[in-house]
């Protein structure tokens, strides 16, 4: 018996056809090809069924650009993937409305999100590489960056606190009468912890306008989803909570979309709080340096032929929303931005050192330097 | 202008804000129409609404997240923690996540996280705690406690117009025990960052905060009257950031100085204290800087047990004239 075999539990809560199980999720048929559903997605013009197949591709060329730099040791920290989960990224931040106001909050796992909310290659690379230029100024890492104006909070590593400040996020949409939505990540590892809870039960108690999307990619670092919950079906908490809950397959990027959708419609008319649990799967380890070792091959191929990007491209082809050339130009598109990005950001420094005294307060400006830094002329 | 307590003038200056500044509001368990645990906000949904005073589970760390994401939003949140003991629940979101917004993400995070610390009221282990070392170690933050009815006012005013996040901790066995002439209207503002000096005096200093500057008042007139020692008392009303100008220029006035605080000694506000002087004012020094605080332990419920632990005003006596006699 696999680890993910043992996971099939009850239906999804407030959702009778959602797929049961891990195996279940992503529709795979006998002979491990993929069955998809048929039809156009109702909400989606041409346009937007090429931004999802674009900031899939973006997502995951940047990351290959990315694994190149930090093997040239270009990349000062950890590099963490999120291959085979660029579905679930993308296609529910592509379900807030960027114009009205919308907010989310990621996680470590979703550069598809925060690229689908406007932020920049270039800045992602600076991020990775430290450089002085970087959205945080060379003091955070990798994704953990913002953009209020662009509708994206950075998160820190302490799982599930996003949940609270993003609790607070829509409390004050509320506050302020705006028709906004907020919506935040976690995985099957962050909701074991107490942030996570004390955020749920506060945004769900007031109702507050904000969607909850559960990434269940069987993992967190090297332990297995048995190992972080005796409930395999993550979306069965919402119950816990008296919020809605919706399940879907993470590595279908337009149930995905749609999913989400659904609950960021109902959070702005004012039903409250939607627990979605996206079933994808994490095929790289925690981060570069992690092999794997503890994952079964079986498994880890099982779920690359479930590929998200493969098998949205291969569907909108063969449904006539895209055409081949389509896909290409977008291919193009990624590569030429993205030879750009990595030139400019290459090209920039580091933060000059002394720098790191400011912006501890507001007021003071700058923290005092200890004397015999001073004393050195730094 | 009647008399106010030390409680009445913080709801005056949480009040005043509110009407001022419709971004402030305020979140807690039992804020609203129980009116606080302390009665701090009695009245206040009556005037504001349940939408500006919004009673919470029992979730310190959502109370204070929360109140970070809606302060990024533009917000002026003012948290109550019950009693201040529950703060350690929010440790990590205050220590990580919000000291830290500002820094690594350019986000504004001007939250008020306040409650009632300290002891003398037999409220044992977890009614009583004096939090303000944990705290003091995390760059970002600013830590306040007001001594008087004024600064009671006026450090909640400050604070929550201040661009950062600043922790507030009100000394409950104060609450209704001391009151001073105060205008409802009157709009003290105390500024954070700067002490006081409680009491002039030329022999030696006593550096001290929150309750301790009565107790420290008292050994005063006892040392005053008993060995016609002149003692000065400097009220830091800020420990974060902390006056250091405020405290050399007493250290270079009496040259013998002495620090008081109810918290635990071990890792201690003094013992920082202490070492700025070391560092800053050493060769003005006749004597040790020595300290007066609770004993590593703690706190106990029984009478007996909790003022054998809590520093008293014989013991700021006692150590006053070892530190007169050096």
């Amino acid at each position: 018996m696999t680890a993910s075999s043992r996971r099939a539990g009850p239906a999804a809560v407030g959702d009778a056809s959602a797929p049961r199980g891990r195996d279940a999720a992503p529709g795979a048929g006998a002979e491990g090809g993929v069955r998809e559903a048929a039809g156009a997605p109702a909400s989606l013009d041409r346009s937007g069924l090429l931004d999802l197949y674009y900031f899939m591709r973006l997502t995951r060329s940047l990351e290959e650009r990315l694994t190149n730099l930090y093997r040239q040791g270009k990349v000062i920290g950890g590099l963490f993937r999120s291959l085979g989960q660029e579905a679930d990224s993308v296609g529910s931040a592509y379900a807030l409305d960027r114009r009205a106001g919308d907010v989310l909050s990621p996680l470590i796992r979703n550069l598809g999100s925060l690229l689908v909310m406007g932020a920049r290659p270039v800045d992602v690379l600076r991020q990775y590489m430290a450089r002085a230029g970087s959205p945080t100024r060379g003091r955070e890492l990798n994704v953990h960056f913002g953009d209020l104006e662009r509708g994206f909070i950075g998160q820190i590593s302490h799982l599930g606190d996003m949940v609270p400040v993003m609790a607070g996020v829509t409390l004050a949409f509320r506050m302020r009468g705006q028709p906004r939505v907020g919506l935040v990540y976690v995985g099957d590892g962050a909701m074991s912890t107490g942030a996570f809870h004390e955020g749920m039960n506060l945004a769900a108690v007031r109702r507050l306008p904000l969607v909850v999307v559960a990434e269940n990619n069987g993992y967190a670092y090297s332990t297995t989803l048995e190992r972080q919950t005796a409930v395999p079906e993550l979306v069965r908490k919402a119950g816990a909570y008296g919020v809605r809950g919706e399940r879907a397959d993470g590595n279908d990027v337009v149930a995905v979309y749609e999913v989400t959708r659904r609950a960021v419609d109902r959070a702005r008319a004012g039903g409250g709080v939607t627990l979605i649990e996206l079933v994808t799967y994490r095929r790289k380890g925690h981060a570069e340096h992690d092999d794997q070792h503890y994952v079964p091959r079986e498994e880890l191929a099982r779920w690359e032929r479930l590929d998200p990007l493969d098998r949205y491209a291969a569907r909108a082809v063969a449904a006539g929303w895209l055409s081949a050339a389509d896909l290409a130009d977008a291919d193009g598109r990624v590569a030429r931005e993205l030879d750009a990005a990595v030139a400019e950001a290459e090209a920039e420094p580091l933060p000059e050192p002394a720098g790191a005294l400011a912006g501890v307060y507001a007021s003071p400006a700058r923290q005092p330097a200890p004397w015999y830094r001073e004393a050195a002329g730094a | 202008m009647h008399e106010v307590t030390y409680l009445e003038a913080l709801r005056q200056g949480l009040r005043e804000e509110m009407r001022r500044d419709p971004g402030v509001f305020i979140l807690g368990e039992d804020v609203g129409r129980y009116g606080g645990a302390f009665k701090v906000t009695e009245g206040f949904v009556a005037e504001f609404g349940e939408q500006r005073v919004i009673d919470t589970p029992i979730s310190e760390a959502a109370i204070v997240g929360a109140a970070a994401g809606a302060a990024h939003l533009g917000l002026r949140p003012v948290a109550e923690m019950q009693f201040i003991d529950f703060i350690s629940c929010a440790y990590d979101m205050l220590t990580n996540y919000v000291a830290t917004a500002r820094y690594r993400a350019g986000l504004a995070c001007p939250i008020v996280v306040r409650g009632p610390c300290g002891g003398y009221v037999r409220g044992g282990p977890f009614h009583s705690q004096n939090p303000e070392a944990a705290f003091l170690h995390t760059p970002g933050l600013k830590i306040v406690c007001p001594a008087t009815a004024r600064d009671a006012k006026g450090l909640i005013k400050a604070a929550i117009r201040d661009d950062d996040p600043v922790l507030y901790f009100e000394h409950k066995y104060l609450y209704r025990r001391i009151k001073e002439p105060l205008g409802e209207d009157e709009d003290v503002l105390t500024p954070i960052g700067e002490a006081r000096i409680a009491r002039e005096g030329a022999d030696l200093s006593i550096i001290t905060y929150s309750a301790m500057v009565w107790k420290a008042l008292e050994a005063a007139a006892v040392l005053e009257r008993e060995d016609g020692l002149d003692v000065e008392i400097l009220d830091l009303r800020t420990l974060l950031p902390m006056d250091d100008a405020a405290i050399l220029a007493t250290v270079r006035k009496t040259s013998r100085v002495m620090v008081v605080h109810e918290d635990t000694r071990t890792g201690g506000v003094a013992g920082e204290i202490a070492a700025r002087i070391n560092e800053g004012a050493f060769e003005w020094l006749d004597a040790p800087v020595l300290r007066v605080t609770a004993a590593d332990t703690p706190l106990p419920y029984a009478p007996t047990l909790e003022d054998y632990v809590l520093p008293q005003t014989a013991d700021i006596v006692t150590v006053a004239r070892k530190l007169a006699a050096y």
